[in-house]
């Protein structure tokens, strides 16, 4: 049985492919890189992981750019087939701006970038993107990003992760990451191709890319 | 600045050459030189890119070992570190850059000293800083402080570079001359590293990157090696304005150049840009370079050949490239949307030559700019000896807990999570010991190894006695590595001075690189790169003599690293090394006076022996090195880093407050199961001293000094070691 190929995009700026293509291959899929300027997908492309990073430069807006390339109608297309597709940080700001998810991430409330680990709670044990944990269960895994606070109608989407204790950025309701109704496109600041081994410190962003992957 | 251009004023000196200076460079030429000549020599020629001062100083430094793979004179230097792997690494000071714009001077340090890295053909792994402000009271302080953290987040976050630790400290003598220090350390395989040297008479000169403005015209000369006054506004436009979605487009086009064998030789282009470049390429590799400066892709219209020649605008590199790889090339930069351009080529002259408008503007055996400096002997009046501490004519503290918890206030021993917070730390996802403990851990990509990286400095001692200072700030930086379980295998420096030519800055200069180059041979760490700042002085003062340390530490076993938190209830306490707790230089006291006892290099290096040797056993929870603050501050750190109580009593025979907080020596707290005290000791031998003092566990810190007991909940001591720099900073 070959292993399902995971396309995960590249822009000019993006920071975090190599490490979320070894989470991918981490989890038994095979990673493809697909670039911007792409019109389509990489044959036999099962589901689209774009990576962090600063797209360029976060210029105009983050996001704003990326969400305006050829790769970009190909995940459209991809998502609209029920595909699954999973923003990180500067991607799930690419899938706000996109319109793939609704909403949009405001700078943080303390107008600074901050790095720091986080527990998620899962807030919505329903969609794919949390496996079978239960609502309430917290997830330890890193954030860091300047533009990183969703504002948007929590009725337009659902919300699968918040920040537990204090809200760190100023979202909406301690938002960390959200999924369309649909339940196949989820968006989420945190880092989990970052919290993929014990050696790093937490394993638990595995479930989000073995979701990808299911 | 134009003020003081008056007209009878000759040229030379306005460039800040001196009058020797303009008639030795007549007599070399032969000629009076062109205008441009004259601004290319008086770049070249200053302190911040010939070293004159320092230069003949430097030559003490050990530089050579068995891991060296390329040492001091490239753009940075490299250790074998196994796996046909070398570690690149280099620390540069943007001092007076930050002292006028601290955003962009901070953020275009990170983007040199990244480029450094690159240039070596080396894929960048991790930055760290290592910063000085004057006093969080002062309104001037907490805006370079700020904004220089801001401009260090910008630019490093967007190129996708972790920042794995580093250091911060603040005095009031840096408030007019604030230090900013970055350090990048770069992998590369040994077969792929690339030299400076241009080679092959034909082959072409490949200008790489950014398009050259006006920006950063004499920043090596007129800002960096002269002392900062009251006109620095005026000295703003020579600060460099940072693009670092660029830089991240060349870090990845020169990478994949690199992998594709398409260059003969790659440099970067820093201080006095395309001159200092081409000279360096064109002396490194024995042959001559000529530039058309019409090729070169300008920004704006109406810049002058001398403007082009020496314009420090960021993110450019130059190559050079056989003429059959220039279409590839060529085509390589396009697709990661940069520009590539052919703007001259090697000849067997010597000569660094410039056409400009087909007419020839410059003419320069390029030795004479990079090789033939005048050097400067600095004076070396010895300051008076400092006298020792008479601990008996201090008052003892009525209340230790109090006293304890003023000292986690000092916002040189409180947290700086407000620092690294606003860093990506970990990017790439090899980060495995983040900044906050003794040194960041990271993972060699596509390895099981690891490096323990740091930057320090022991500026205090460094002014009271500067051949112990030196000694000691390279034993402060390699303890920190060897907490980690990683053996100390190389350094960097950046020595960080005042005006060499006033007072006692030159002896403390010469004798701190002394004490330096002696610990580095007793630690068997050489130095692989380095640089130095002089002139950090204003009409107020001299900084600190600051030798900023860089070590970088090896683990065969990334899994085997140490961190600083206590990990688990009843686990025993160890106090590890050498050396007596003194409050001379101490935080402590508050201020840099007194004379401590001279560091030990041979005891440090069985400590970390010692170290290695627990870790790879797997033998300690964790080790966290005693210094500011003493060894207080040190459990009081573990256990807030572990969010776990502990108990301990220091060994008995001085008065309390000297046992708490006195520094020196090379000590470290460690912690490991009870089972494992006995082959930790075992393994210490008579060589390293080992004893017991507590054991972790409860919701208070406690420490029993001889029978002064302090207890402070963990919670508050928490608080305060976390809140006081934001705090400082919302305060006002």
């Amino acid at each position: 049985m070959s292993a399902t190929r995971v396309a995960v995009l590249r822009f000019p700026g993006t920071l975090d492919h190599e490490s979320a293509a070894r989470a991918v291959e981490g989890t038994g899929g095979e990673p493809v890189y697909a670039h911007h300027e792409d019109a389509a997908l990489p044959a036999g492309t099962r589901a689209v992981v774009i990576p962090g990073g600063f797209s360029y430069g976060d210029h105009l807006r983050p996001g704003a750019l990326a969400s305006r390339t050829p790769i970009m109608g190909a995940v459209r297309a991809h998502a609209a087939d029920g595909g699954k597709v999973l923003g990180i940080c500067n991607g799930f700001q690419i899938l706000c701006e996109s319109g793939l998810l609704p909403g949009v991430l405001r700078p943080n409330a303390s107008l600074s970038f901050i790095c720091r680990q986080a527990d998620l709670q899962v807030a919505d044990s329903g969609t794919p993107w949390t496996g079978g944990r239960n609502e309430g269960e917290v997830l330890s895994i890193p954030f860091k990003h300047h533009d990183g606070a969703w504002f948007g109608d929590p009725g337009e989407a659902r919300v699968v992760l918040r920040y537990a204790g204090e809200n760190p950025n100023g979202s909406i309701d301690k938002v960390a990451g959200i999924s369309n109704l649909g339940g196949n496109v989820m968006g989420l600041m945190p880092h989990p191709e970052e919290a993929q081994e014990p050696l790093l410190g937490s394993v638990d962003g595995r479930v989000l890319f073995a979701a990808l992957l299911s | 600045m134009s003020d003081a251009v008056a007209d009878d004023v000759p040229l030379h000196r306005t460039l800040g050459l001196t009058d020797a200076e303009a008639a030795r460079i007549v007599e070399l030429m032969g000629r009076e030189p062109t205008d441009p000549e004259l601004v290319m020599f008086s770049l070249m020629w200053s302190e911040h890119c010939s070293y004159k001062h320092s230069k003949p100083l430097l030559s003490g430094f050990p530089t050579t070992g068995p891991r060296v793979v390329m040492g001091p004179g490239e753009n940075a230097g490299a250790v074998d570190v196994g796996d046909g792997l070398a570690i690149v690494f280099k620390v540069e000071s943007h001092n007076h850059p930050s002292a006028v714009e601290p955003f962009q001077g901070a953020a275009t340090g990170v983007g040199g000293i990244v480029r450094d890295i690159i240039a070596v053909g080396a894929k960048p792994i991790a930055l760290l800083d290592s910063l000085r402000f004057g006093a969080l009271d002062s309104a001037r302080s907490r805006f370079l402080f700020r904004r220089a953290v801001e401009g260090i987040g910008h630019y490093g976050n967007c190129i996708g570079i972790p920042n794995v630790g580093g250091e911060v400290q603040f005095d009031e003598r840096y408030e007019d001359s604030c230090l900013v220090n970055a350090m990048c350390v770069g992998v590369v395989p040994q077969d792929r590293i690339l030299s400076c040297a241009a080679r092959g008479v034909g082959n072409r000169l490949v200008l790489i990157g950014n398009r050259t403005g006006r920006d950063g015209i004499g920043g090596a000369s007129v800002l960096a090696s002269a002392e900062l006054g009251d006109d620095d506004a005026d000295k703003r436009p020579s600060v460099q304005v940072g693009d670092p979605f660029t830089e991240r487009k060349l870090i990845d086009l020169c990478l994949a150049m690199s992998e594709a064998g398409l260059l003969v030789a790659l440099q970067d282009l820093g201080a006095a840009g395309l001159t200092s470049a081409a000279s360096e390429m064109a002396s490194r590799g024995g042959v001559g370079l000529s530039i058309d400066l019409d090729r070169v892709p300008l920004r704006e219209e109406g810049m002058a050949p001398g403007e082009v020649l020496v314009s420090e605008s960021q993110e450019r590199m130059l190559a050079i490239v056989e003429p059959a790889q220039m279409d590839a090339v060529v085509g390589m930069a396009r697709r990661h949307e940069l520009d590539a351009t052919d703007i001259g080529e090697v000849t067997d002259t010597g000569e660094l030559e410039a056409l400009w408008r087909g007419e020839e503007v410059v003419r320069i055996p390029s030795l004479y700019l990079t090789d033939d400096v005048p050097f400067c002997e600095v004076p070396r009046d010895p300051a008076p000896a400092p006298e020792a501490i008479d601990l008996s004519s201090m008052p003892e503290p009525d209340d230790l807990g109090r006293a304890w918890l003023a000292l986690l206030a000092d916002p040189n021993v409180a947290s700086k999570r407000w620092v690294f917070e606003q860093y990506d730390q970990l990017v790439g996802a090899n980060t495995m010991r983040r900044p906050g403990g003794d040194a960041g851990v990271a993972r060699i990509p596509g390895t099981n190894r690891a490096i323990a990286v740091t930057l320090d400095c022991a500026e205090w001692l460094t002014e009271l006695n500067p051949y112990d200072g030196g000694v000691a700030s390279v034993l402060e930086a390699a303890r920190n590595v060897a907490c980690t379980g990683a053996v100390p295998i190389a350094a960097t420096d950046c020595l960080n001075y005042a005006n060499p030519e006033k007072g006692s800055t030159g002896w403390r200069l010469a004798e701190s690189i002394r004490g330096m180059a002696d610990a580095l041979t007793a630690i068997g760490a050489p130095i692989v790169s380095g640089n130095v700042s002089l002139y950090n002085e204003s009409p107020r003062g001299p900084i600190y003599p600051t030798p900023v340390v860089g070590v970088v530490g090896l683990l065969d076993d990334a899994s085997t690293s140490i961190g600083t938190a206590f990990a688990r209830r009843d686990d025993a306490i160890l106090l590890i090394g050498h050396g007596e707790p003194r409050v001379d230089a101490s935080r402590y006291l508050g201020r840099c006076a007194g004379s401590p006892p001279p560091p030990d290099p041979d005891a440090d290096a069985a400590l970390y022996r010692l170290l290695a040797t627990c870790a790879r056993e797997r033998l300690l929870a964790s080790a966290h090195d005693i210094s500011e603050g003493g060894l207080a501050v040190a459990v009081a750190e573990s256990a807030i880093a572990g969010g776990i109580g502990a108990g301990v009593a220091v060994p008995a025979g001085r008065r309390a407050d000297e046992a708490m907080f006195g520094e020196g020596g090379g000590r470290v707290i460690a912690s490991c199961h009870p089972s494992d005290v006995a082959a930790v000791s075992a393994l210490a031998g008579d060589g390293v001293h080992v004893i017991q003092i507590g054991a972790v566990g409860g919701d208070d810190v406690v420490i029993d000094a001889g029978g002064s007991v302090a207890r402070v909940p963990l919670h508050d001591l928490a608080r305060v070691w976390e809140g006081s720099i934001p705090e400082a900073l919302e305060a006002q």
